[in-house]
């Protein structure tokens, strides 16, 4: 009896197995398809994670001096390592000095003791900006310490980078943390092979991505010193930005700003007026203050006809 | 005193010859170095983060040692039955209780000093120099604060008969404490009664360990904390301990050793 049993739960397994296999193979949330080993173990929770440590390398961009989901975090809502590379449109408020409010209570008060106690940041030399003591005891940082650091110090910016390799391995998808690593490799750590490699890896896994072609059109500008090569990039990412996000109903217009004014300031230098108004325009329209680019659009205006004198070849003296 | 010590001295060679302390500082050990292997854009020099997953494992293993090695030392007398021949003369019962909480909270330092010298290493490894104040501040104050530990631990043994259970509820409590120890007034501000008046009297109640969590500073090279709030920290600890002490040799006084 107990074999016979064992017989007939082995067929009615594998019965269920012929049935199940088919469908768990093309099944979207089977995991065993992805090759990549954390998303096999952390499936949609990897998301989670990234943010956290996309939030933890602008903590170590604050030298720990950072609000906890308990305090008052209006100061803190867009990473300030972020919005310093342009990576993110700022929407800060609030006093990002005293997040923490006064003291509670003299538990709260002693605590505080052991923590850091000012805001600093990094690229400005950190905790050791000019940070000392008053009567209180308390350390603190005055004035723009940036003046006072040495290059050396402002390096310290690399130790927030592990958290942003860590996030961006653990969410390919999430755009700024390609823009934010690449911003301070290239920036401050003088390492634009890096930058760009890392761009291209987010590139791959986000082809469609305006900022990341922004981002690389920056390099190319600024450290390659190829106009015409981030020309392409620059109008790759407008198409790019047009395609995906004038569609909607609230598009990105931070990132358009950024991308027309740099166009703009392209076809400037190399005197392409017609395609510099056009960029103006588009800079118009998206940003905050169209009065100032209107004034700017007066002066290329003017400058046309003295550019076009300036081409014009000079007549021939002897007839 | 001369049997505090005594039973001290006994308590340290037992840890010593336990695998405990070993195994939890492999696994630092090997966990960090692991972590010191990953290639950051091609820069060695990048070294917060080392420290901070060396500290924070040494924390985890500090809290575990001192709760695990606490949690068994009664139970563990009272199964050999050795306990009944040391307290039937000349070991009191408070000698006992301060033997067993003094050795363990000296082998907890002893293991400390050893973590701590690792992890002086890997820092010393990236950077050029070692903040002396801050690495000696962060060692004394994280010693004193797992005295309370230990003695939470000790007066869980009076309480829980199983060492494992008295040990989970001891780990739990240590673990919340230093997470999220400092938050509870907050929360508690925002709460209606009379969860409000409850949270607030566990909050001015609990033993705040994350005090002497000064991992932030350390780490990203932040001034050593003014050595007079060091020192308050210190006694706060010993305050604490010597309370929670007291509250078990009163326990263990009027308890019948069978």
């Amino acid at each position: 009896m107990p074999h016979s049993a064992i017989v007939i739960l082995f067929l009615i397994s594998l019965a269920l197995v012929t049935s199940l296999e088919p469908w768990f193979q093309s099944w979207q949330g089977n995991r065993a398809q992805s090759a990549d080993l954390l998303a096999v173990l952390l499936g949609d929770a990897r998301r989670a994670f990234a943010n956290h440590f996309f939030i933890k390398a602008d903590a170590y961009f604050h030298s720990g001096y950072y609000p906890s989901i308990f305090d008052n975090r209006t100061a803190f809502q867009t990473p300030h390592m972020a919005a310093d590379a342009g990576a993110l449109e700022e929407k800060n408020t609030g006093e990002e000095d005293d997040f923490l409010g006064p003291p509670r209570d003299w538990i709260d008060a002693f605590g505080r003791r052991f923590k850091p106690a000012s805001h600093t940041h990094l690229d400005h030399g950190g905790a050791h900006s000019h940070t000392h003591s008053h009567g209180n005891g308390q350390p603190h940082t005055h004035g723009p310490a940036a003046k006072e650091i040495e290059l050396g110090e402002s390096q310290d910016v690399r130790e927030i980078l592990p958290w942003l390799r860590a996030s961006a391995a653990l969410d390919p998808q999430k755009v700024e943390t390609y823009t934010t690593t690449a911003y301070w490799l290239r920036q401050r750590m003088g390492k634009t092979t890096e930058a760009e490699a890392f761009l291209r890896d987010g590139l791959r896994a986000n082809p469609d991505s305006y900022e990341i072609l922004f981002e690389l059109g920056r390099i190319a500008d600024e450290h390659r010193k190829d106009p015409a090569r981030a020309r392409n990039l620059w109008e790759l990412a407008l198409a790019k930005w047009q395609k995906f996000e004038l569609p909607k109903k609230d598009p990105d217009t931070f990132s358009l700003l950024q991308i027309a004014s740099h166009l703009a300031l392209l076809a400037e230098r190399e005197s392409r007026w017609d395609e510099c108004l056009h960029y103006l325009g588009l800079w118009k329209a998206a940003s905050p203050k169209p009065d100032e680019i209107e004034k700017r659009i007066t002066e290329v205006r003017q400058k046309i006809p003295t550019a076009n004198q300036a081409k014009r070849p000079a007549p021939n003296p002897k007839p | 005193m001369r049997a505090v010590f005594t039973l001290a001295h006994l308590v340290i060679i037992e840890m010593v010859r336990r695998k405990d302390i070993y195994v939890l500082f492999v696994l630092t050990a090997l966990l960090t170095l692991i972590a010191a292997a990953a290639n950051i854009f091609d820069d060695t020099r990048v070294v917060r983060y080392l420290k901070e997953i060396s500290l924070t494992l040494i924390w985890v293993s500090g809290f575990v040692l001192a709760v695990t090695s606490a949690a068994r030392q009664i139970p563990a007398e009272r199964e050999a039955r050795t306990l009944f021949t040391m307290l039937a003369k000349p070991v009191s019962r408070w000698q006992f209780i301060a033997g067993k909480f003094l050795g363990c909270w000296l082998a907890c330092g002893l293991a400390l000093l050893v973590f701590y010298a690792f992890f002086g290493a890997v820092a010393l490894s990236r950077e050029r120099s070692l903040d002396l104040a801050g690495w000696a501040q962060a060692i004394s104050m994280h010693w004193f604060m797992l005295a309370v530990p230990v003695a939470l631990a000790l007066a869980g043994s009076l309480l829980w008969a199983a060492p494992s259970s008295n040990s989970t509820l001891t780990l739990v409590a240590c673990f919340g404490i230093w997470l999220l120890g400092r938050h509870l007034h907050k929360v508690a501000l925002g709460l209606p009664e009379p969860g409000a008046t409850l949270l607030t009297l566990v909050y001015f109640t609990i033993p705040h360990l994350e005090l002497f969590d000064i991992r932030d500073l350390i780490i990203h090279r932040w001034p050593p904390v003014p050595w007079v709030f060091w020192l308050g920290a210190l006694l706060y600890a010993a305050a604490y301990a010597g309370m929670i002490l007291t509250g078990a040799w009163l326990m263990f006084r009027r308890r019948p050793l069978n």
